[in-house]
């Protein structure tokens, strides 16, 4: 059954990484691709969630810590850099 | 700066914009919560909750607290461990909720969806509620924090599915709303005593409704 | 028991992927940045939790639950922090469309801001929308 599970599951994964990468691609600012990055990101961590499920150990845990205590310093830096351009 | 008569807010401000560059280091006794959270990490990376561990815990926390010192938090002194509890069950149903809208807006609604941004000027004067209140909008449906005006406590808030005057308003009232919940849950005596004050008799029924 | 408890990973892992779907589908169709936004913090926050417990319940193992539940704590702690900042500096800089706003009431507070010098006490808010 497992199986099963991790078809779905990639394929709704692969979907939502085309989608970030559309918008990747197609975002007007640079801001909408920062965004979709970050999701980018999260989507690595939930893959390497199951990752970790199907072959039962827990050698990626703490990448997917790091991944979430620290995925949000890249946006806000570019954020800050964004607005420092006009402000300055 | 010139500094007048001193309320709260002024205060705030004039924290705001101290450049002198000397910080106020915070005491022991402010900085527990911090220590116990680092402690917490420490033990958790290393999935071992020995006493050995907990032990080199505090030391590395207290090296990490000494080395970067953080301006210190003002907690209020009044905690109740049972709003807490209820506000967190309440906040776990609002993040499936806040899901759920997200999904049926994105695949019904798409391109027509329409928004607004509304300012929300909050009954507090606590930096931590603040805080929490817009992290917790930030989960929860509908909303996110765009700006803040620390000197009056006013959040400006991103509000998805807007479209009358009508929606404003009770956007509105669901932030009041989370306000008073998080001062039931860890404001000061003050500013619990004032949300009974408003609510009156009313505070029971809420309490029921949840 | 077993099986019950195959199942129910099977249903959280489903659903917590749904949830990285949603947050895609979401980047797509949304008119402007503030409301991708949306889409980019609430829906993860879920799958998270839901992958998390599915890990935990696949595992059978009490010893991860504090690392899974730092990592949950942490996303709830910075996931608000990135959203604001991004959406901050995309409402000043101009960088989010304002077709699709039905009201902004922070609209009189950044102009009148922008427009003074860039020290000195601001004081906009309360006389200023009256």
């Amino acid at each position: 059954m497992i199986e099963i599970v991790m078809w779905i599951c990639g394929i709704m994964l692969g979907l939502a990484s085309i989608a970030c990468v559309i918008r990747v691609a197609k975002g007007p600012s640079i801001l909408d691709r920062v965004l979709a990055l970050d999701v980018m990101l999260l989507i690595i961590s939930v893959a390497l969630c199951l990752e970790m499920i199907y072959n039962k150990h827990t050698d990626f845990l703490l990448f997917v810590v790091a991944a979430c205590t620290l995925g949000f310093i890249g946006s806000v830096t570019v954020s800050r850099y964004v607005s420092d351009q006009r402000n300055a | 700066m010139p500094t007048k008569n001193m309320q709260p807010r002024d205060q705030r401000i004039d924290d705001a914009l101290d450049t002198s560059g000397v910080r106020h280091r915070a005491t022991l006794k402010q900085e527990w919560p911090l220590l116990a959270l680092l402690i917490f990490v420490w033990c958790a990376l290393w999935q071992d909750f020995s006493p050995a561990n907990l032990i080199f815990g505090v030391i590395v926390s207290l090296v990490i607290v000494t080395l970067f010192p953080l301006p210190p938090v003002v907690l209020s002194g009044r905690i109740n461990i049972w709003y807490c509890v209820q506000i967190f069950i309440w906040f776990i149903g609002q993040v499936f909720v806040a899901s759920y809208q997200v999904a049926r807006l994105a695949i019904f609604r798409g391109k027509k969806t329409r928004s607004g941004v509304i300012a929300v000027p909050l009954r507090t004067d606590s930096d931590l509620i603040v805080t929490t209140v817009g992290h917790v909008l930030t989960l929860i449906p509908g909303s996110f924090v765009i700006d803040v005006d620390r000197s009056s406590s006013t959040l400006y808030l991103h509000y998805i599915n807007i479209e009358s005057k009508q929606d404003m308003e009770r956007a509105r009232e669901a932030v009041r709303d989370i306000e008073r919940r998080m001062i039931m849950a860890i404001g000061s005596h003050g500013e619990f005593d004032a949300i009974k004050h408003e609510c009156g008799p009313n505070l029971m029924r809420m309490k029921g409704k949840k | 028991m077993e099986v019950f408890l195959d199942i129910l990973v099977a249903v959280l892992l489903i659903l917590g992927c749904l949830m990285s779907l949603i947050a895609g589908i979401g980047l797509l169709t949304f008119p402007d940045m503030l409301t991708r936004m949306h889409a980019a913090t609430k829906p993860q926050v879920l799958g998270f939790l839901l992958i998390f417990i599915g890990l935990a319940i696949h595992l059978r193992s009490w010893a991860v639950i504090p690392v899974l539940a730092l990592a949950w704590g942490m996303q709830l702690l910075t996931a608000p922090v990135s959203a604001h900042m991004i959406g901050r500096s995309g409402y000043r800089t101009k960088h989010a469309a304002k077709d699709s706003l039905y009201a902004d009431e922070l609209k009189l507070v950044v102009d009148k801001v922008s427009s003074m010098p860039a020290t000195g006490v601001i004081e906009v808010p309360e006389e200023e929308k009256k």
